[in-house]
């Protein structure tokens, strides 16, 4: 039995987490500033794919970055090549599927933090993007881990819109969940049972760890 | 350096319609509390915009509707500490008052939060944390926060509310130094006369919005122009 799924679902996981950070924080922070045109709409945007069923979203995406898709057609036009099926495409649907986790804690992080904090540090001069990252972030900061930690279990876990988008290619988007699923329905049980045990056992000390991040430090 | 401020703004059924000039000194906002003397503050440094009037500094206009003209916080160069004197809890003393540095070489930037540090009497507390501070001590990181970056006024809010006696005390006397030593025009809130009596130089009388007397602290204290400015005049509302 291979054990590549495990690593290949932790590694996707990872870049997908570090994607939604990068886009995530700035959405979040946008959303919890009063005043921004639209927040009701993008907000619900936003939420969707935390409720519409996996494989919906696995659809919306096939459109979007499908070789007929618009984005799809770009990265053909630029050479990128297709973005369905290689290990692209298993770490888009994961980011879709969580990244709203990491906007959702973040956010309300964000709102937490004490308008008074901001406002001296506007009268000391500093630009919004200056004190989004020396006084917002790190007041937020365990919001932020706390949807991090959220946001990597989802990526875990993410089935429906990767099976969809990705497909199950041994050694390229077979994840975790996805081998999981196919050494059940092929009755390998005791391989399933290892990877489950494996991927659990991975996922929630690294969940700890977060956990433990988030919480500590108390100024 | 004059500070020239003819303001309007409502907030819910409170209407400010507040009008005065003030020099160089120690200037107080004195009037009970509700009476639009924070609110004030918080147009001038930019926090709140006023629905209608103009803000001069010196030779700077921060404010005018019929100019279109109204400068972020960022660039009116004022110094603001809030009445709880929130310093930043994730950050040192000496980052704190380093904060508004930016753009300063290392050195410098140390040179000035050393000054800064001795100036309000909290030389060696740079490495502590805000929570490790008492009150007054808190306020006076404040005061030296707001200061470095060498703004053209300091406004204060409540400097010395909630303090005990002593604290008080000692921090008026600083205040006082800290002006001599820098120089820089103090615009303060307050609703105590002991501190207008102790500190100030002059004297804008607030109640209900509006401005009731304004002129030098002793010549309105000993001689108030109305009845309205004797009664709020009349009683300590600290």
């Amino acid at each position: 039995m291979s054990l590549h799924p495990i690593v290949l679902s932790l590694q996707v996981a990872g870049v997908a987490s570090a994607l939604a950070l990068v886009v995530g924080l700035p959405v979040a922070w946008l959303l919890a500033r009063r005043g921004v045109p639209g927040r009701n709409v993008l907000t619900v945007l936003i939420l969707l794919p935390m409720v519409l069923p996996p494989t919906v979203l696995g659809y919306y995406l096939l459109v979007i970055i499908g070789v007929e898709g618009p984005v799809g057609q770009m990265a053909e036009a630029l050479g990128v090549g297709r973005i369905v099926f290689p290990p692209t495409a298993a770490v888009l649907a994961a980011f879709a599927a969580s990244v709203p986790f990491l906007i959702v804690a973040a956010r309300a992080g964000f709102e937490q933090v004490d308008p008074a904090y901001e406002e001296a540090a506007r009268t000391l001069g500093r630009s919004e993007l200056a004190i989004a990252a020396l006084v917002t972030l790190p007041l937020a900061w365990r919001s932020v881990a706390a949807g991090l930690a959220l946001t990597f279990a989802r990526a875990v876990g993410e089935f429906g819109a990767t099976i969809m988008v990705a497909g199950s290619v041994p050694g390229r988007t077979r994840t975790a969940s996805i081998a999981i699923y196919e050494a059940v329905q092929m009755s390998r049980m005791d391989e399933a049972n290892l990877m489950a045990l494996l991927l659990t056992v991975i996922t929630a000390g690294m969940l700890l760890a977060l956990v433990g991040l988030g919480r500590g430090g108390s100024w | 350096m004059t500070l020239e401020a003819a303001i309007e703004s409502r907030l819910g059924a409170f209407h400010l319609q507040i009008r005065f000039r003030m020099r160089g000194g120690i200037t107080a906002l004195f009037g009970p509390s509700g009476a639009g003397k924070s609110l004030t503050l918080r147009h001038i440094a930019g926090l709140q915009r006023p629905e209608e009037g103009r803000i001069v500094l010196g030779d700077r206009t921060l404010f005018d509707t019929a100019g279109r003209i109204d400068l972020p916080p960022q660039d009116r160069n004022v110094g603001y500490v809030s009445q709880e004197s929130v310093l930043f809890p994730h950050l040192s003393v000496a980052t704190n008052v380093g904060f508004g540095l930016q753009g300063q070489s290392r050195e410098k930037r140390k040179g000035r939060i050393h000054d800064m540090l001795e100036l309000v009497e909290m030389e060696g507390y740079g490495p502590r944390r805000p929570r490790s501070l008492s009150g007054g001590e808190r306020r006076r990181v404040a005061m030296a926060r707001a200061l470095a970056p060498g703004p053209a006024i300091l406004l204060l809010d409540e400097p010395f509310a909630g303090l005990d006696f002593r604290v008080r005390r000692t921090l008026r006397r600083r205040l006082l130094a800290i002006h001599r030593g820098t120089g820089v025009p103090i615009l303060l809130v307050t609703h105590s006369l002991a501190d207008v009596r102790e500190v100030c130089d002059e004297l804008v009388l607030v109640d209900r919005g509006r401005t009731v007397a304004a002129g030098p602290a002793q010549q309105l204290m000993a001689r108030p122009p109305d009845s309205h400015a004797a009664e709020l005049l009349s009683e300590d509302m600290a």
